[in-house]
């Protein structure tokens, strides 16, 4: 589930998690409505659950959390083969407080994977990591799915979304506004390059807009404060066409830079924001 | 759940502060007012004497006796050392002799009778009547055996209360108590894992309070130790589920010490922990007679030093329980688990 902060991720995915009561509408994990008791407890079994702000006791080890999560459930991983999944081994005997940002997600996602689970809820798990943390909880994540779990995420990271996720649902102001694999998300730009440029003298004609929209090979023309950013199919054809017509013009560029479509296009053709910006 | 309560006791322990205050500021406490209050009898009694004709061989007279010490001053001095009560008494010698006291202070009560006492009798006064004095220390009546039973009670609320409620409230504002929510454990199991745990401190609690008393000041119990116990126990458990209760609702740590104030500043003052609640005013008895540290704080003193059994204790006991049952009933009803 992809979308900016405030988009409704963690509200659908707790409610998805039994946690909070919708509003309306009806929810069934695993093919189970969430149920009081003994029902609801059952279906907990199955499910792994990390949630977003969760601060795990500081003063307790690694081992001492992992074995009061395990605890919980019927069938588990012992602690340490769930240390070995998430790859803290070493880290057993360590205070929650000495642990790194990284390795705290690590152990909140560790335990959510303590239950063995069938279905996996990682809210977030990323954000506010840096890169090289963020790849171990990815490759952590993948094993999971290889090994036959599934797993939902919500990231307002597209270069997430691209990697790890079979499927994609994009998310804004409540609503789910597209959904499908991320190539069939990107398709549905109707072209494959995303051409960004901007001219010295700041605005751009609305003239020469309208002469961009007819040019061949660009399917789509968006004008913002930064520069115009074009939607091209082909970019060998485009780019000498978009050149030529500004020479023509006589106005200079100050700016272009041309990269594949990506999740973020799919967001800004949609809402007409920048997933990033929000 | 037995998980649960070890990782409480674990959070505990590793809690420098928190093991200072549940265990050693009571101890502290103890020794602090034992030594302050400890029965000595009544210390030599300091009298000024005026300087004038006959100061010193006057001062010689009262310093005779076991019970004053007599030191001469001059008028502005024994004004002022009387005024500020380091003397008990100024005799001004002449002719009558004359006392100067603040009647109202019973230090100085006692030096009058004293010193006139002895004057008199240096005298040629003589006694009428044949008397004999027959002293009797009563076991259990120094303020330091009416205090550790006190102590006792006031630890056993502070750490229900203080124990229970910051690890809930904790756990709330952390959003663990949500992550817990998303697990199939069982809501009664988290509430019952506070009541393990306490039991278990309870246990160290009793001992070291009890052990110090009984080591330092002789301070024995009187009564069973399995009376003592299953008091302890039942107090201990009220307060778990009083601070349950305190914490059943309150988002913040803020918010909850000030719940805890709240409920835990009147029983310290009026339930009897320092000084016995017949000071206050007859009206307010019965309302303070219903608290439960006052209850409790009764109950103890009555097996500590009165050695009574339990069975005799049935309305305070009956007072403990109800707060305890009735505190964890409402608390599992609104208990906010996220």
């Amino acid at each position: 589930m992809l979308g900016p902060n405030g988009a409704g991720k963690t509200t659908t995915i707790e409610i998805l998690e039994g946690l909070t009561l919708p509003d309306s509408g009806e929810v069934e994990i695993l093919g189970t409505p969430w149920r009081d008791g003994a029902a609801g407890r059952a279906l907990r079994e199955r499910l792994g659950i990390q949630l977003q702000e969760t601060q795990l006791a500081d003063k307790l080890q690694v081992g001492e959390v992992l074995a009061l999560f395990r605890s919980f459930y019927r069938q588990s991983h012992t602690v340490d083969e769930v240390l070995a999944l998430v790859g803290l081994e070493e880290k057993r005997k360590a205070r929650v407080v000495t642990l790194s940002g990284g390795q705290k997600q690590r152990l909140a996602v560790a335990c959510a994977l303590v239950s063995k689970p069938e279905l996996l809820f990682l809210d977030e798990p990323t954000t506010g990591l840096d890169p090289q943390s963020r790849r171990q909880l990815w490759e952590i994540i993948r094993r999971f799915r290889a090994d036959g779990g599934t797993v939902l995420l919500t990231t307002h990271y597209m270069e997430e979304a691209e990697r790890l996720c079979d499927r994609v649902a994009i998310m804004d102001h409540g609503k789910i506004i597209a959904q499908g694999t991320p190539k069939e998300l990107i398709a549905s730009l109707g072209a494959d390059h995303v051409v960004d440029f901007a001219l010295t003298e700041g605005g751009i004609a609305a003239d020469l807009v309208e002469v961009l929209r007819q040019m061949g090979g660009v399917s789509a023309v968006r004008t913002g404060p930064d520069g115009v950013s074009l939607t091209v199919v082909e970019l060998h054809r485009a780019l000498p066409a978009l050149l030529a017509l500004l020479q023509d013009r006589g106005v200079e560029l100050s700016l272009l830079t041309t990269h594949h479509a990506s999740l973020d296009d799919v967001f800004v053709a949609l809402t007409g924001r920048q997933l990033r910006d929000t | 759940m037995y998980q649960l309560a070890l990782s409480r006791m674990r959070e505990f322990y590793r809690e420098p502060e928190a093991v200072f205050w549940v265990f050693g500021f009571p101890i502290v406490l103890a020794f602090a007012l034992g030594l302050a209050f400890r029965n000595t009898g009544p210390g030599k009694l300091q009298v000024g004497v005026v300087a004038g004709s006959g100061d010193s061989a006057l001062a010689a007279t009262l310093d005779s006796s076991p019970r004053l010490i007599a030191t001469v001053l001059d008028t502005a001095t024994a004004r002022l050392r009387l005024k500020s009560g380091r003397v008990a008494l100024v005799v001004v010698p002449g002719d009558p002799v004359v006392y100067r006291y603040d009647s109202t202070r019973t230090e100085s009560g006692l030096a009058r009778l004293e010193v006139d006492d002895v004057l008199q009798r240096a005298r040629g006064r003589r006694d009428l009547v044949a008397v004999r004095d027959d002293r009797a220390v009563a076991p259990g009546s120094r303020y330091i055996d009416f205090l550790i039973p006190g102590l006792l009670g006031m630890n056993l609320l502070g750490s229900g209360i203080w124990g229970v409620g910051f690890s809930v409230v904790q756990a709330r504002q952390r959003k663990l108590l949500k992550r817990y929510m998303a697990t199939p454990m069982r809501r009664s199991h988290y509430l019952l894992s506070f009541i393990l745990s306490r039991l278990v401190f309870l246990i160290v609690e009793v001992v070291a309070l009890v052990g110090f008393g009984w080591l330092l000041f002789g301070v024995a119990v009187r009564g069973s130790f399995a009376s003592l116990g299953g008091i302890t126990l039942l107090g201990s458990f009220a307060f778990a589920g009083l601070g349950l209760l305190v914490a059943s609702r309150a988002r913040t740590i803020e918010g909850v010490s000030g719940l805890m104030n709240l409920v835990m500043l009147p029983m310290w003052i009026l339930s009897g922990t320092f000084f016995s609640y017949s000071r206050f005013p007859n009206a307010m008895i019965p309302f303070v007679k219903a608290l439960p540290l006052t209850a409790l704080n009764d109950s103890l003193r009555a097996v500590m030093i009165d050695g009574a059994s339990v069975m005799t204790l049935g309305t305070p006991i009956a007072i403990v329980v109800a707060w305890g049952a009735v505190s964890f009933v409402i608390a599992l009803k609104i208990f906010r688990w996220r």
